[in-house]
């Protein structure tokens, strides 16, 4: 019987509300976060120009707070995780040499909890005003409606959905690595970049259920009258901070991991060399996320938790500083003696590394309880999280998207328009965030909207913005460089880069099916290892057959547009709303239960026609 | 694809466990729980932080009833043991035993729920409230957290049971059981910590 349910096509917009297929999930979360990174980045531009002069009134004290939290709420939950999510969907699968990931149906209703989450966040600014209280949303700041307006409940409830989508995406990667792998993918043998994936998965599984608390304690707070951060009636508003952190510091590990990973790939495929002292790398990944849980109090010092507690949280935190030392030099010994290549993505990658390490030096300085208690809450602190996260973290995207464009869409990305794009964000970058070191050490107070002439900030901040724009300047390049690639890009061929694991070994875009046959893996470096003991070509592991597919579900989206809707309804206290919206998901849940999916096969004669390069 | 049609009779002993989709929802689910564990933890935490916090209503031993809770626990109790039993049936390929087992469990976990509901009531009218305190806050919060996600497996039990009448135990359905009888352990499990944090705890000042 195997076979007869065969499998219509679907076409155009309708293909992707539905599709399943990691591949296709990978370029939805591309489009969507790279929409959001546009907004987080309008937001920076408008924050930039408010301060680009003394006493200056661009935007007013009331925006100005709306934008850096939604500037930083968005950058972090709906453009920089998305992207990430968008490198693993595209990647990871193939790396590993899987048809498919674990959970195809639970990975588009990750995507799509995250877009409406994402969305319904955004509305705020038509439907009220954004929410004004900085993206880690401290009570009693955010937990009454004394000092927030009810921008704070699209905060809450927007990030709920969105995080609960990210939890289950993490799920879903975790199982993918461990039961998908092809036949000889060992643990040992595993990309670095999927390695990464799999610490962030772990970190997103167990961080993510923190935020879930607190979110979930703050709406009871500002919705139903509960009394959590009510100091009146007995609430505690420190609760919040310590929930908080505890996701909030395994959460930028869950950011920079994946650049770890994605760095390690582009330094050793364009130095022509094995990575070195890979198993030191996994061993640093595994030490990084495992301390990343213990170090969450580094943000309190101030708090008042005492000089025991701060004492072990910055012990803690300066031993992180070692397994990102390890890998620091690991990727200088990369590079040392190679045959390097500067194409884009390398030249992101190594501007990642000395941008990343002056990141790392000013946060084992923040580490330290007494020095923090004057770094804390200025511009100090905010030039150190942009080195590590738009220095760290968004270079390597950057690098990722250079690197994996072509296998993602057939073309690869323009090389001068590249370096265009590398050279104006990194000067850019560091015009931006490295006067503010000193702004931050010279007394400067982090979100606050202007300053006074004559004290000495005039001249950092009026710097700070210039290279903001050439920030912004960079990524119109990078826009650019899209809509060129997407016209009239170079076809990319299946080994564009002469690269050493296993996504190059199928044709670019990989087919739906990903291997037509699954691979026998005879080393790490799994491609590299055939090109140069073999005939260049992975061997199979299995005969020619027909290949079972899961079927494309509308599911997906409906769950998430309930859920979406019942978000209004709390928000807005309307309990139909709430009901109906909340009906659609569970609805959505029984048919998925009852309904068996058998799935589809692609019959060995489409495979054949996908071997010569027909798209599948 | 024979997998997703074996007859009944020809199962394998672990029938969970037989294809790869079983074992993905398996492994999944067993993720889920260790993400749920962080959550139930910082409920916990957050229960402990504001225990003692009552705002002048009636604090922890004045209130619980210890008798209705310590029924409701021997309910629960009862019921992650009927959810084994319905599991042994299904490795035994007894369908039907194995439905018997599991709808005895629903309905352990809806007595469970009524005797929760009581309480709540109860308390309710002695001042103890989600905006009365925040002891109150934390205690509904999380009290009712573990309530929801007994509610939410009697229904999914209930509806596993519905669709094991029409298709039997199969390679699809028999997965579905074992991970919904691993979650029902979880639920009673927490409520073990629940039972000894909030109410032994409470009742010992
Ligand atoms: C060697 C590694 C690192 C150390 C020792 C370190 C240390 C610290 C410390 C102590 C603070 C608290 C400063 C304060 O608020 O007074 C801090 C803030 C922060 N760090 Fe790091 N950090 C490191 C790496 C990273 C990385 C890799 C990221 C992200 C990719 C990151 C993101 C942040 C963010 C976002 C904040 C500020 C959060 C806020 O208050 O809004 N850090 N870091
Ligand atoms: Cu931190």
């Amino acid at each position: 019987m195997s076979g007869q349910v065969t499998y219509a096509g679907r076409k155009g917009l309708w293909d992707w509300l539905t599709t399943v297929d990691h591949k296709k999930i990978g370029i939805l979360y591309l489009i969507a976060g790279g929409i959001f990174f546009l907004l987080g980045g309008l937001e920076a531009i408008l924050i930039r120009i408010q301060l680009m002069y003394p006493n200056y009134d661009f935007v007013g004290g009331s925006t100005f707070n709306e934008l850096i939290t939604m500037h930083g709420t968005t950058m972090i939950f709906l453009a920089a995780m998305p992207i990430i999510f968008a490198l693993m969907n595209a990647v990871v699968p193939l790396q590993i040499g899987a048809r498919d990931v674990a959970y195809p149906f639970i990975n588009a209703l990750g995507f799509w909890l995250f877009f409406f989450g994402g969305l319904l966040l955004n509305l705020s600014w038509f439907l009220g005003g954004a929410p004004d209280a900085g993206w880690t949303a401290y009570p009693p700041l955010s937990s009454g409606h004394d000092f927030s307006d009810q921008g704070v409940d699209f905060y809450v409830i927007g990030l709920q959905i969105a995080g609960i989508g990210t939890w289950i995406g993490g799920i879903n990667f975790l199982a993918t690595i461990v039961n998908m792998r092809a036949p000889g993918m060992t643990y040992m043998r595993m990309p670095l970049f999927t390695w990464a994936t799999f610490v962030t998965s772990l970190l997103i599984l167990f961080a993510f259920p923190a935020i879930t608390v607190s979110l979930v304690l703050l709406m009871f707070d500002r919705l139903f009258g509960a009394n959590f951060f009510d100091v009146n009636a007995g609430g505690n508003v420190i609760i919040w901070q310590h929930l908080f952190w505890v996701f909030g510091h395994p959460e930028v590990y869950i950011l920079i991991l994946p650049a770890f990973g994605i760095i390690s790939e582009v330094v050793s495929t364009f130095a022509k060399k094995r990575l070195f002292g890979y198993s030191a790398m996994v061993f640093a990944t595994v030490l990084i996320g495992f301390l990343g849980f213990m170090v969450w109090a580094h943000h309190m010092f101030t708090v008042g938790m005492g000089p025991i507690a701060n004492a072990l949280f910055g012990v803690a935190t300066m031993l992180i500083a070692v397994p990102t030392g390890i890998k620091i030099f690991n990727w200088l010994f990369t590079m040392w003696g190679g045959q390097i290549r500067f194409t884009t993505a390398n030249l992101f990658a190594t501007g990642f590394i000395p941008t990343f390490v002056m990141g790392g030096t000013t946060g084992v300085m923040l580490s330290v309880p007494p020095a923090d208690y004057q770094y804390h809450d200025s511009y100090f602190v905010v030039a150190h999280f942009h080195y590590v996260i738009v220095g760290g973290l968004v270079f390597g995207l950057f690098a990722g998207l250079y690197y994996w464009w072509p296998k993602m869409f057939g073309k690869k990305l323009n090389e001068t328009l590249g370096k265009w794009n590398f050279w104006l964000f990194f000067i850019g970058f560091h015009l931006t965030f490295f006067p503010q070191h000193f702004l931050g050490l010279m007394g400067m107070p982090r979100r606050v909207y202007t300053y006074q002439a004559d004290t000495g900030l005039d001249l950092g901040n009026f710097i700070s913005t210039i290279g903001a724009f050439g920030m912004g300047l960079g990524t119109i390049v990078l826009l650019i460089n899209i809509i060129v690639s997407i016209r009239k890009g170079e076809p990319a061929g299946a080994d564009p880069w002469d690269g050493r694991t296993l996504e190059w070994a199928i044709p670019s875009p990989a087919p739906e099916y990903n291997f037509a046959q699954t691979p026998l893996v005879r080393g790490l470096d799994a491609l590299w290892t055939e090109k140069m003991s073999g005939n260049g070509k992975m061997l199979p592991a299995e005969p020619l057959g027909e290949i079972h597919m899961p079927s494309p579900s509308v599911l997906p989206i409906i769950m998430s547009i309930g859920l979406f809707i019942a978000g209004f309804g709390f928000m807005y206290h309307n309990i139909p709303v709430i009901i109906g919206g909340m009906a659609i998901t569970f609805i959505c849940m029984i048919i998925r239960s009852l309904v068996d999916d058998h799935g589809y096969h692609v019959k060995p004669k489409e495979l054949e026609d996908g071997e010569k390069g027909v798209k599948a | 694809m024979a997998t997703h049609h074996a007859v009944n009779g020809t199962l394998p002993p672990e029938p969970e466990k037989a294809t790869l989709e079983g074992r993905n929802k398996v492994l999944g689910f067993w993720l889920f729980l260790g993400g749920e564990c962080v959550l139930f933890g910082s409920l916990f935490a957050t229960f402990i932080a504001l225990r003692d916090q009552v705002n002048g209503g009636p604090t922890a031993s004045e209130l619980f009833q210890m008798p209705v809770v310590a029924l409701a626990t021997f309910i629960l109790l009862t019921s992650s043991l009927t959810s084994v039993l319905g599991i042994l049936a299904m490795h035994r390929n007894k369908v039907g035993q194995m439905q018997a087992w599991f709808a005895i469990t629903v309905l352990l976990g809806l007595a469970f729920l009524g005797l929760e509901i009581y309480e709540f009531v109860e308390y309710y009218h002695h001042g103890h409230m989600l905006t009365s305190s925040a002891f109150g806050s934390a205690f509904y919060t999380l009290v009712g957290f573990h309530g929801g996600h007994v509610l939410f497996g009697v229904l999914w039990i209930a509806l596993l049971i519905a669709q094991s009448f029409k298709k039997g135990l199969t390679l699809v359905t028999a997965p579905k059981f074992y991970v919904a009888s691993l979650y029902w352990h979880f639920v009673d499990l927490v409520w073990v910590f629940i039972f000894t944090v909030v109410y032994l705890m409470g009742m010992v000042e």
